[in-house]
């Protein structure tokens, strides 16, 4: 801080010069949250890492297409759900929330199973950032992209 | 930016844009949500619940800008002194809030159909909260600051230290995996479907106008209680 300085100066690099640090401690403090801030595990990070029986975890990605199916007695569904990259079966019995489908995302709450399965005691039900109106649904899954492109 | 510096040159400007603002403010937002209301159409997985969306976008956009101004606005106050600067800041806090808690509860009603849950503990929801939170810390403190005296600037650096937390709520959909949605809109993109776009883009022109309307009166209402606080205090150095 030289005497060429005006105090406005002065007083703008010490709070920019602070702002700098808060941003910096703060994005340190995003990174190392990484894995304690992520509401769920991804399929691969299950598969690769999986969590003690007991442990309760939470178990996000997208229901498999064509892998829903329901018990014989009913209540009890399993599905597949995938990254991309990796699959796990999942078990649940109870009643799933109105926007779990085939195809879209969901949040399951449960344990993973040392067999490989996950059992769920709650499923929440994920939503994409599509929005797309009802009267697009029964065109093809090419075309409502189409449609929803030519929005952009 | 000392043009408006002075407080009567800035009451001549606030005084007749306040109503202006507000009045076409409440016609766009009561133009834009019978939209939504009516005619908007469902959405193919959301069905009618979609039409949350409208109040609930804008409460959003302007809870975390209203946080925004308290911060550039802090900046002014620290660097240049701006005499009006505290009062800008001062003025969006409430505002802010409001439509900050509004953000929560809109968004905690449509959760129960969508997600099967009111409240979920995920990167989204718990920045937004820490963000009503902060309002409140800010809202008491320039309050004590006015009622016992002390710095304005006290606030100031409050406000300035708690903008973090922006960047925190837009991008905890994108760093961390959470229940919540990633944006579906982007600079020049967006990922709705038209019906919805335009109907959203002109309820959060509605809700912004609001916004601004009610800053510049809460603005007016703490000019006029200095002045009448320098009145007074004038009237009893006479007698």
């Amino acid at each position: 801080m030289t005497a060429g300085f005006k105090p406005k100066h002065q007083r703008l690099v010490l709070v920019v010069l602070a702002l700098v640090a808060i941003l910096a401690a703060g994005a340190l403090a995003a990174w190392a949250l990484k894995n304690q801030a992520s509401y769920f595990y991804i399929p691969s990070q299950i598969v690769a890492n999986p969590p003690d029986p007991d442990r309760g975890v939470r178990l996000g990605g997208m229901v498999k297409a064509g892998s829903l199916k329901t018990a014989a007695d009913g209540i009890t569904m399993h599905f597949v759900v995938d990254d991309g990259k990796a699959q796990v079966p999942v078990t649940f019995a109870g009643i799933a929330p109105d926007l779990f489908k085939e195809g879209s995302g969901v949040v399951a709450e449960g344990h993973m199973m040392k067999d490989g399965t996950f059992v769920a005691d709650n499923l929440l039900a994920k939503h994409d950032e599509n929005y797309v109106p009802r009267e697009l649904q029964d065109m093809s899954k090419q075309q409502a992209r189409q449609t929803v492109a030519e929005t952009r | 930016m000392h043009a408006f510096a002075n407080p009567a040159r800035f009451l001549r400007i606030a005084r007749p844009l306040t109503p202006v603002l507000l009045l076409s403010g409440m016609a766009i937002t009561a133009a834009a949500l019978a939209y939504g209301l009516f005619y908007a159409p469902a959405e193919r997985l959301q069905g009618e619940t979609v039409r949350i969306l409208f109040i609930h976008v804008p409460a959003a956009w302007l809870g975390m800008a209203g946080w925004s101004g308290i911060a550039l606005a802090s900046l002014v106050e620290l660097v240049w002194r701006h005499p009006l600067a505290a009062l800008a800041a001062r003025g969006s806090a409430v505002p802010g809030a409001v439509f900050c808690a509004l953000c929560l509860a809109s968004g905690s009603l449509w959760g129960r159909p969508a997600w099967g849950t009111y409240w979920v503990w995920d990167g989204r929801l718990t920045s937004m909260l820490v963000l009503l939170f902060l309002y409140f810390g800010y809202i008491a403190l320039a309050a004590a600051v006015q009622r016992e005296g002390g710095s304005s600037r006290i606030p100031a650096i409050f406000g300035l230290v708690g903008a973090i937390n922006i960047p925190i709520i837009h991008y905890s959909v994108i760093w961390w995996n959470s229940l919540h949605q990633p944006p579906s809109l982007g600079w020049g993109t967006s990922a709705m479907a038209a019906p919805f776009l335009w109907g959203l883009l002109a309820s959060t022109l509605g809700f912004t106008l609001i916004f601004a309307g009610v800053v510049l009166a809460r603005m007016r209402a703490l000019l006029a209680d200095i002045q009448a606080e320098a009145r007074l205090r004038r009237k009893a150095l006479e007698s």
